[in-house]
């Protein structure tokens, strides 16, 4: 257990920067929408989803109307239907955990969890994706407390920081590129999303994106 | 705002973010009744999904502004370059974040 904490601890730095980082950021945004370090600190507890808290703070300072809230939130977070398709073998017969893995499975969770992992030995594995899951969430609790709390205080340029966690997608991407000899799904969901994006605009092409990507995946033959 | 609609907001987003984190969980509990197709994009998926987040962190770049898009750029292609050469992602991200933070800070 130690060891798994360990390894499940160097994997997830990258997560750890991004996350106070823009934990950070979220914190101070909603501190100066008027709402404290007790909500910083329920949001990230409970909603935990990034971009979303984001998106959050503006339907909170506007007072949206709870329909408004729902279908933001659905369009926003569609994505993480695909991380659970893709988790369902992974979590399968791993017991009560299952739920807070679920509940937890961020972008950057799923990341880090969705590919094969020869470092951990497998009767470490659901241990593993237990300590990364909560790990990564308490990252993302410790930066939006620390952010509501002290943001205005601490005076450190931190422009640009938000892109460790594209980095961490790139290193990601090009890890399971360099590691499989197929590419034709690589190349799919590049494709479709940058088709989409130029089609649809950055405010709505995911929805699309994932349409397409499920159904192009789905008729393609077995070779992909 | 009352104290009450911002209970009910924050509920409301926390109960359908997770509503679609669990609703492919829910669907397809018992895998001998999981259509074959869904397991096919199960072993598929994770290639395009992260091919997708890629281009999702890069949506809001101008390419039309070099400004805009060449501090991304370079960054970028430090991080997969640097990872090509020593396969470890913790080199590649620092190296990669440092890049762009002094791009976007000092120079763009």
């Amino acid at each position: 257990m130690k060891r798994t904490f360990k390894l499940a601890f160097k994997d997830t730095i990258p997560v750890l920067m991004g996350y106070i980082a823009l934990g950070f950021g979220f914190g101070i945004l909603l501190k100066s929408a008027g709402y404290g370090v007790f909500w910083a600190f329920f949001m990230c507890l409970t909603m935990y989803a990034g971009s979303m808290q984001y998106v959050a703070v503006a339907l909170l300072s506007s007072g949206a109307s709870l329909v408004t809230v729902a279908i933001t939130t659905f369009m926003v977070n569609a994505r993480h239907l695909f991380y659970g398709i893709s988790m369902l073998d992974k979590y399968k017969n791993i017991g009560k955990r299952k739920l807070y893995l679920i509940f937890s499975l961020t972008d950057e969770t799923y990341s880090l969890l969705c590919n094969e992992k020869p470092h951990i030995p497998k009767a470490e594995l659901p241990n593993y994706y237990l300590l990364v899951s909560a790990l990564n969430h308490s990252y993302w609790i410790l930066g939006g407390v620390i952010g509501a709390l002290a943001g205005t205080l601490i005076k450190f340029n931190s422009e640009g920081i938000e892109f460790v966690l594209t980095a961490l997608f790139i290193t990601i991407f090009t890890e399971q590129w360099l590691s499989n000899k197929k590419h034709a799904s690589a190349i799919i969901g590049v494709v479709a999303s940058v088709l989409c994006l130029v089609i649809f605009g950055s405010d709505n092409f995911l929805i699309p994106a994932m349409i397409v990507i499920a159904l192009v995946l789905c008729f393609c033959n077995e070779g992909v | 705002m009352n104290n009450l609609h911002t209970w009910a907001i924050i509920a409301v987003s926390a109960l359908v973010t997770a509503l679609l984190r669990f609703l492919p969980f829910l669907m397809f509990s018992d895998s001998e009744k999981t259509p074959r197709i869904i397991k096919k994009l199960n072993k598929t998926l994770p290639f395009a999904v992260m091919g997708m987040l890629v281009v999702y962190c890069f949506k809001d770049i101008n390419f039309l502004s070099y400004t805009s898009f060449l501090p991304a750029l370079i960054a970028g292609a430090l991080v997969v370059g640097l990872y090509l050469w020593k396969r470890n992602t913790l080199i590649s991200i620092a190296s990669g974040t440092v890049c762009y933070m002094l791009l976007v800070q000092l120079i763009f």
